[in-house]
């Protein structure tokens, strides 16, 4: 039997939230746009009527100015848009308990079993009715028998639509679709693909799977049974979802960082943090990662395996070898980020390193679990390293504390 | 227009919160003779969201709401 997933997409998000807090504002231009003096000024969110000016998201609010001058910004405000997140996965509950988050602001139901509230179609209609009512934004719902055809439909109409696609009429909705509208060909797959010929969704489908290989690799198989609706990854549910797969700080510095003692600093407060709250779920980690983004938006990412570990000293370490060996200060940077993967549990004991001075080891993980302490007493400026005080505005900045949204990935 | 209000509760042993009387700024106070209907609901009205409490006070119908901790009503009355 074919399966009935959803997926759920709350239109224009943390403008509408906006939107229905200001209603005086209602129906024109609106955007949520970070802080510009912090440097986040970047729109975060638009609604229609912004949207007809031709506002993007991650453009700069003076560009967004400049296109649309009577454009109300808004700060954005988290927690009110943690509540109303929560709030509509209270409402998906009624529905299923097989619900698998994608962001704030999406997710899939698997409403297969959930027949006696009507078919996915009532089940999505219904869903829409009760967030308009309740919460007072609108959403905008695709229903299909896989997950990345639920998310396409859901992106096919908008604001506040159920769009079904089925086995019957995904070769008419799906197939006529840029390529790009795929979950997970981004801009570079899609200029692979279009070098190749291959301009919408029923070419990618329609091409052989060998072919598609030679172009992206193994990603090409995968996008292929994506086309053609072979996708058959389950709806995660809800609590599994939860599970951590990888720990990670970024931010986006007031000023860019123009040498290797600027990124340092940075880099510190980052490890620090991450390493911090791999302790509090008891991980250590085996991989490390940096993320590096220029000022001209440039970015990339690095990685490296490590002994298991959960020490900021160790991490910084991998962190250093991982810029030293990979950037050459061709341009100043902008944001950057570190991450701990491939995670484990620290509770079954640890394989011991033949190399590397345990002793010393031990000293520094009781040292780090002396700072992590004194900071949840006294908070997190009441005991730094001194290498921060080189640069006090630069390294001041609490990541762990500030931590408020996990993104996800598909897989 | 959102208006906060104060408002005299009772807090039942099954756990509700029935509001019982509305102060008004002006130092008025209205009794509530009857709830009709509570349900989570946004106001597009006054912009805001939470807990909907339909109320007649006198010949009037009213909607009270209890949003994240704090009570509001919308400014018209309800047609």
């Amino acid at each position: 039997m074919d399966r009935t997933v959803l997926h759920c997409d709350l239109n224009s998000f943390y403008a509408s939230v906006e939107e229905l807090y200001h209603p005086e504002t209602r129906g024109k231009p609106i955007a949520v746009g970070g802080d510009v003096d912090a440097r986040h000024g970047i729109i975060l969110a638009k609604n229609q009527p912004a949207k007809k000016f031709g506002i993007q998201t991650g453009e700069a609010l003076w560009q967004a100015k400049l296109k649309c001058p009577d454009l109300i910004i808004y700060k954005p405000n988290y927690a009110r848009y943690m509540l109303f997140s929560r709030r509509v996965r209270e409402i998906f509950h009624d529905y299923t308990d097989l619900i698998e988050p994608f962001g704030l602001d999406e997710a899939w139901l698997d409403v297969t079993g959930s027949g006696i509230y009507g078919t996915g179609e009532q089940i999505a209609d219904t869903l829409r009715r009760r967030i308009l009512n309740e919460l007072g934004v609108t959403a905008s719902v695709g229903v299909s028998f896989n997950k990345i055809f639920a998310k396409l439909g859901s992106d096919l109409r908008k604001p506040d639509f159920t769009t079904v696609i089925s086995r019957d009429n995904f070769r008419q909705l799906v197939w006529p679709l840029e390529s790009g509208e795929l979950l997970y060909v981004g801009r570079s797959s899609q200029r692979r693909l279009a070098e190749n010929g291959i301009n919408t969704i029923g070419q990618i489908a329609q091409c052989s799977p060998e072919k598609l290989r030679k172009i992206l690799g193994k990603w090409g198989e995968v996008l292929w049974s994506f086309a053609n609706g072979y996708d058959d990854s389950p709806v995660a549910r809800y609590d599994s979802s939860e599970i951590i797969k990888s720990i990670g700080n970024s931010v986006t510095c007031y000023r860019d960082l123009a040498c290797q003692q600027d990124l340092d600093i940075v880099m510190y407060v980052l490890a620090e943090s991450v390493a911090s709250r791999l302790r509090d779920h008891g991980f250590q980690c085996r991989l490390v990662s940096i993320y590096l983004r220029t000022n001209e938006l440039l970015c990339f990412s690095r990685q490296m395996a490590v002994e298991p570990t959960d020490l900021a000293s160790e991490i910084m370490k991998a962190v250093r070898t991982l810029y030293r060996n990979n950037y050459h200060w061709q341009k100043p940077l902008r944001s950057v980020g570190v991450r701990a993967g491939k995670l484990v549990s620290n509770f079954n004991g640890r394989q011991l390193s033949l190399f590397a001075d345990e002793k010393q080891r031990q000293k520094e993980g009781k040292l780090e679990r002396v700072i992590d302490e004194i900071r949840s007493r006294y908070g997190f400026y009441s005991i730094r390293r001194l290498s921060m005080l080189m640069d006090q505005p630069l390294s001041s900045f609490d990541p762990k504390g500030e931590h408020v949204i996990f993104p996800e990935s598909y897989f | 227009m959102k208006q906060f209000v104060d408002v005299i509760c009772l807090y039942q042993r099954t756990g509700q919160i029935k509001p019982l009387y509305i102060l008004w700024e002006d130092g008025s106070r209205y009794a509530i003779d009857r709830i009709t209907q509570i349900v989570p609901a946004a106001s597009l009205r006054s912009g805001g969201m939470g807990l909907r409490y339909t109320c007649r006070i006198g010949s009037q119908q009213r909607y009270l709401f209890l949003e994240e901790g704090k009570w509001f009503v919308e400014r018209t009355p309800i047609h």
